[in-house]
């Protein structure tokens, strides 16, 4: 796992993608920042990480069009998978590359919290709740992405496939508060990732939040060792 | 040492790989011969664990491939047809990464020196995969394969894509690693697979029309009793003596190269070797001969005497070769 880790690490690095998506981090989260917080004077920023959720969810696609996507065009997949590795350690280190790249860029919205801690008091409980809720959905986000990559060869098709699938994913309380059937609607409700996401957004730490959060990553992760394991018996 | 018995392996209604059945000594080369499409790479994709099979058993060092895939692939390097290099990396970093991948314990520097010494890789580790010509790339491929020092090499056709002097050295190579280590290749090419391999194991349609060691199968696919020349003088008067040769069957005259100059296709009765009284029937008339060659056999040609060839009869082959000719006929 070390050695997929490091190679896809680094190869964010090699490439521009690495450094884009954290300069969009940073840029969108400052700009937020200013425009949310700074202009009106105030100390709540719950609006720059909302806002950073939205980039987010269409943001990380970029960084994980290219996991899986990119080794079945180079024909590299053959090398992956005839090496005596473990599928699921081959897609737990793809996912924490991308994870700790998402991360990279995710830990800047920690310091805009000191930046206002030097002139009011501020309400870390609110900015912690968010950040984890952040760091949450960013795993979410990376591992709906790398399970997209997988099935295609085309990075343009896994880019568009994920931001689909993390739209879904954040709209389902939208679906949920449409459908008339009480039954469905509740299960929806249960499972929806904004409404989970919200409850850490006011502060609350919710175990029961963060383990809905690592459970949806570890069906991604699933499934995407399914997909690899399924083209061996296609 | 690999065993692969009653492999099978189905898309749908069509069978890639149909029944096939082999082994592989250790310190074997075995050359995996025939035409694109035959299933070679798909028998080697199972082998290696990339695909499975859909029935039959592929055992490496008598681990089976699908029951214990990680001890299994710890046994092989693999040179896919299409080298899995990521072009964005250094062949240092490559080949770096290929080493922690597989777990290597060997010394790492000296290991990876040594191989890219075998593979002459020396002067272009520091340069980027993707900087590299097709011929180089091929040898990074190969060292990948090589790393960890695996006991089975699987090679699929590994001189594709490199100049006769790289061809030369890859064959000398690999010839070296089949002492002491089990290695299969594929190539569609007859003199490439006679030239390198100890076993000979064709392959059409998915099926094995031929399973030999390579001085056997050689002598039965050998075409000295078919001759290609170039003799200087009256082709009427040539013709007629060449047909007055013992054993000759048949003789055509070809295409005229020169002005006292023709072509002449000789065959005669098969497993006889008619050149010698050939040379001196001409020299005693004092026709020069300014070429004689082998007509050697094309790939189907191969195909069509392994198929139909009564050294290879007996019942079953019989079957198939019915089989075979069927299929040939839709075409």
């Amino acid at each position: 796992m070390g050695a997929i880790l490091k190679r896809e690490f680094s190869a964010y690095f090699r490439s521009p993608i690495g450094y884009v998506f954290i300069a969009i981090s940073f840029l969108f989260s400052g700009a937020f920042f200013w425009l949310f917080t700074l202009s009106v004077g105030g100390t709540d920023v719950s609006m720059v990480f909302l806002g950073m959720f939205y980039v987010y969810m269409v943001f990380v696609p970029v960084l994980t069009m290219r996991l899986m996507a990119d080794e079945n065009k180079m024909r590299t997949d053959q090398l992956l998978l005839t090496a005596p590795i473990g599928l699921m350690k081959l897609v737990f280190g793809k996912f924490l590359a991308a994870y700790i790249v998402f991360m990279l860029g995710d830990i800047v919205m920690l310091s805009y919290g000191v930046v206002l801690g030097c002139f009011v008091t501020v309400n870390w409980a609110l900015i912690l709740g968010n950040f984890t809720a952040l760091a949450l959905i960013g795993g979410v986000f990376v591992s709906a992405g790398l399970f997209i990559s997988s099935l295609t060869e085309s990075q343009m098709v896994a880019a568009v496939g994920s931001i689909g699938v993390n739209v879904a994913l954040a709209l389902i309380n939208v679906v949920a508060s449409v459908i008339p059937v009480k039954f469905i609607s509740d299960i929806l409700k249960d499972i929806s990732v904004f409404d989970r996401y919200s409850e850490f957004t006011t502060g609350i730490f919710s175990l029961g939040g963060v383990v809905f959060f690592l459970s949806v990553i570890a069906v991604f992760l699933f499934v995407t060792v399914r997909v690899l394991e399924r083209r061996r018996w296609a | 040492m690999i065993e692969v018995r009653g492999l099978t392996k189905s898309y749908g209604s069509k069978k890639a790989v149909d029944n096939i059945s082999f082994t592989a000594e250790d310190g074997q080369v075995l050359g995996f011969l025939g035409p694109n499409g035959a299933g070679k790479s798909t028998t080697m994709n199972i082998l290696t664990g990339y695909i499975s099979s859909t029935e039959g058993q592929a055992l490496i060092n008598g681990v089976d491939i699908l029951e214990d895939p990680i001890k299994a692939k710890s046994f092989i390097g693999y040179l896919p047809e299409m080298p899995p290099l990521y072009f964005d990396m250094t062949v240092n970093e490559y080949l770096d990464f290929v080493y922690s991948l597989k777990k290597c314990k060997l010394p790492k520097k000296s290991h990876l020196n040594e191989i890219c010494e075998i593979v002459k890789l020396e002067d272009v580790r520091k340069r980027l995969i993707k900087n590299l010509s097709k011929g180089y790339k091929q040898r990074v491929g190969f060292a990948q394969a090589l790393v960890g020092n695996p006991k089975v090499l699987i090679l699929d056709e590994p001189t594709v894509g490199l100049d006769p002097k790289q061809i030369i050295e890859i064959r000398t190579l690999i010839k070296r690693l089949g002492r002491n280590h089990t290695v299969i290749l594929s190539s569609h090419i007859l003199p490439e697979v006679q030239a390198v391999c100890d076993r000979i194991v064709v392959i059409n349609k998915g099926r094995i029309v031929a399973n030999d060691n390579a001085d056997s199968l050689a002598r039965n696919l050998s075409a000295d009793h078919k001759l290609v020349m170039q003799i200087d003088g009256a082709s009427e008067e040539i013709s007629k003596l060449l047909s007055s040769v013992p054993d000759v069957e048949r003789v055509f005259v070809g295409r005229q190269i020169d002005e006292k100059v023709w072509e002449y296709h000789i065959e005669a009765k098969e497993g006889t070797d008619i050149r010698r009284d050939i040379f001196r029937k001409l020299a005693s008339r004092n026709y020069p001969i300014l070429m004689m060659k082998s007509n050697e056999l094309s790939l189907e040609e191969v195909f069509l005497k392994l198929t139909t060839g009564d050294e290879y009869g007996g019942a079953e082959k019989t079957a198939e070769r019915f089989d075979l000719l069927e299929k040939g006929g839709d075409k």
